[in-house]
């Protein structure tokens, strides 16, 4: 099967050379035969739907989440086109296959990968994502409490530093941490229960106390005849209200981005649809679809995978300008509680950040701006970034260790 | 082109719109003839004023099928999409049949009272079930993303249904299941498994020949070199990293606004005094104020 293999020539695309067809056949199948798309080409039905089928995989290995009843759709939508027009062609998967305009750009790598003549293009791998600053090491794992003594001999020391110092650990700035000790801080990250922020709800419901319900008390009274029993009592539901997480992973923040990152992936388990998660750096990346996974190892691994630009340079004026530009403005960042993890070294001009914090703080129900250093002794709001934007900030607050970290989620409860 | 006839390509579907004055490109015939033939909603997401809900309307023109709009919200619920009885209407009724009874001196038959209480005549269609009564129709709900995640779940259920449970009644089911176009301006993003079930079109805003096209089209009695002008002024605008970047709508404002105020041509003067129709914004205002001499000498 040559088209399998085109597919499975470049590096990483094919863990089963052949799947495409056992895909193919399995689709045909669901479709009931095909011997429309037979008449128009020059292979046999089963080669002309392999070949395009085996197209869907490469648009799944670009990065386009494509599921097998996304690929009958294109193979319908294949059925109705004109398979001679490369336009129609083109737009039956368009249509079919994506699901976002970050698809788009992808599914338009791999259109012009595999129905280009050039064999350069049909490598079409993207250049690998750079490696995370993630700890991948082997680390010491949490003492249970009253067994620490079964450890290693050179290991005992350590452990029971992180035993009887979990009060000492929670306060010490996360920057100067050994790895066994990030290893223990990961598992009291977990165990923090954030309560999420409240807002007001347009709908109301029954409640005991609150405004006079007219429509239920009329309704009871109907029941009674007429005769008017209790009166109903309506209240405004409350909902969470969104918490918009804006991380800032460039080179100087590099210490705390992972731990940020987690602690934006336990609240964002809390109330997975009201907290959004950007990163910002040279660019802006959402990741709040990676975080939403359930499992924190694989939530920050996706998410480090999909941030380009990982302890990069800061352009905090223009990411936070992108982002109030394709989200913010759009109704991400409205009626929000927005938090801001940076230390506020601006590359840039700090006007831009300035005017952009300004823009921030009308659309956001509150800005906090959590800032590792503001916890050290001798800190002082001055450098141009944070000075530029501290005019437009509800708080500012320091976010270097766990005591901080849990003082921010008090600080979002109340707003 | 009449009711009676389906188009059978792309190109005749393009050609039908162009008749209503909508100017479809290659992607957005593809996706609205897919929809007709596969019997998929179109779920249609893009910057505001790309024509989104437009193209709704041109294509119930089009196909001379009536037009069924749902207004998602905040907070919408079943009985707003769907339909809800009309219990003031119910209880009217109520009274009628029990005065009627006194007057004549007879007994009420309880279960013929009931049952003539969820006839079809106090049930109020909502969108949705007048839509599934109506087909073959075109159904655009507009800006689902502002509606919620639990409204989302109901919508994916009648779209994969193409029916609705009454159970005061039973089920209504559309023979030909209506054209459902979907709009979101992604203020929030929908969830996977509404997309899946939907074609997926990602509106930009046109090019510069289109612009000057869809111009032309809208305001018959515009000139040509007024056309052109507006089209590259926006174009130009929209290269100006502004709040919010005009659409199609503002762009169509503006020239109307321009002829409004007796302007020939696209100078200084009248450029400035109908601003405000394509920026609504101070700031965005101020930035091409600025920037408008360059603008207008391109």
């Amino acid at each position: 099967m040559s088209t399998g293999d085109r597919g499975g020539s470049s590096d990483g695309l094919a863990p089963r050379p052949h799947a495409g067809a056992v895909l193919a056949s399995g689709v045909v199948e669901t479709l009931g035969g095909d011997t429309d798309l037979a008449t128009e080409a020059d292979g046999g039905p089963d080669a002309v739907l392999e070949d395009f089928v085996a197209f869907t995989r490469l648009v799944r290995n670009a990065g386009v989440p494509v599921t097998t009843d996304r690929v009958a759709a294109y193979l319908q939508a294949l059925r109705l086109s004109d398979l001679t027009s490369e336009v129609s062609t083109y737009w039956a998967g368009r249509l079919t296959l994506c699901a976002d305009p970050d698809d788009v750009v992808r599914y338009d790598h791999a259109f012009a990968a595999w129905f280009s003549a050039d064999p350069r293009d049909q490598r079409m791998g993207r250049p690998a994502p750079p490696k995370p600053r993630i700890s991948t090491m082997a680390a010491l794992t949490e003492p249970p409490p009253g067994s620490g003594q079964d450890g290693e001999e050179e290991e005992t020391p350590e452990l029971r530093v992180a035993a009887s110092g979990e009060e000492i650990l929670r306060d010490r700035d996360i920057a100067e941490l050994s790895i066994g000790e990030r290893e223990h801080l990961k598992s009291l990250l977990a165990l923090l229960r954030p309560a999420p922020p409240k807002r007001r709800a347009r709908r109301r419901r029954p409640a005991r106390r609150g405004e006079p319900d007219p429509r239920r008390t009329l309704r009871a009274a109907l029941a009674n005849g007429g005769e008017i029993g209790e009166m109903h009592r309506r209240r405004r539901r409350e909902r969470p209200r969104r918490v918009v997480l804006l991380v800032d992973v460039s080179g100087s923040m590099s210490p705390y981005a992972d731990t940020l990152l987690r602690f934006a992936h336990v609240l964002t388990r809390r109330t997975p649809t009201s907290v959004e998660t950007f990163t910002l750096g040279t660019r802006l990346t959402r990741v709040t679809r990676e975080l939403r996974q359930r499992d924190p190892e694989r939530a920050l691994g996706d998410a480090a995978r999909a941030i380009p630009d990982w302890s990069g340079g800061t352009r905090l004026g223009e990411a936070l300008r992108a982002f109030l530009d394709r989200w913010g403005q759009r109704g991400v960042a409205r009626r929000a509680v927005v938090v801001v993890f940076s230390d506020g070294w601006e590359r840039g001009g700090a006007e831009l950040l300035g005017e952009q914090s300004a823009r921030l703080a009308r659309l956001a129900h509150k800005v906090v701006w959590v800032n590792p250093h503001a916890g050290k002794s001798g800190y002082a709001p001055v450098q141009g970034g944070i000075a530029a934007a501290l005019p437009h900030v509800d708080r500012l607050l320091a976010g270097h260790s766990l005591t901080t970290l849990a003082e921010l989620l008090e600080v979002l409860r109340d707003a | 082109m009449t009711a009676s006839t389906t188009p059978t390509s792309p190109d005749d579907l393009a050609k039908a719109l162009d008749g209503t004055g909508y100017l479809a490109d290659a992607g957005l015939a593809s996706a609205a003839f897919l929809a007709l033939r596969m019997g998929r909603p179109l779920f249609c997401e893009g910057e505001p004023g790309t024509g989104k809900t437009a193209l709704a309307q041109a294509l119930s023109e089009a196909l001379g099928l009536p037009m069924v709009r749902l207004q998602c919200h905040e907070g919408i619920d079943a009985a707003q999409a769907l339909y809800d009885w009309d219990f003031p209407r119910q209880l009217l009724h109520l009274r009628a049949l029990e005065a009627a009874a006194t007057a004549s001196q007879s007994a009420l038959d309880v279960d013929a009272v009931e049952s003539s209480l969820y006839d079809r005549r106090f049930l109020l269609a909502r969108p949705i079930l007048q839509a599934l009564q109506d087909a073959p129709c075109v159904l655009l709900v507009d800006e689902v993303d502002r509606a919620d995640d639990e409204f989302e779940a109901f919508l994916l259920e009648v779209l994969a249904e193409n029916s609705v449970t009454i159970p005061e009644i039973g089920v209504v089911r559309a023979e030909t299941p209506p054209l459902v176009v979907l709009t979101s301006n992604r203020t929030r993003e929908v969830h996977d498994a509404l997309k899946r079930r939907c074609l997926y079109l990602w509106l930009e805003h046109p090019d510069l020949a289109r612009e000057t096209a869809i111009l032309r089209r809208r305001l018959p009695d515009l000139p040509a070199e007024l056309a052109d002008q507006v089209a590259r002024a926006v174009q130009a605008l929209r290269g100006l990293d502004l709040l919010k970047p005009p659409g199609v709508a503002e762009s169509i404002d503006w020239a109307q606004a321009l002829q409004l105020v007796g302007a020939r041509h696209l100078d200084l003067a009248s450029a400035t005094a109908t601003l405000g129709a394509v920026l609504k914004y101070r700031e965005d205002a101020d930035r091409a104020r600025d920037k408008l001499d360059a603008l207008l000498a391109s």
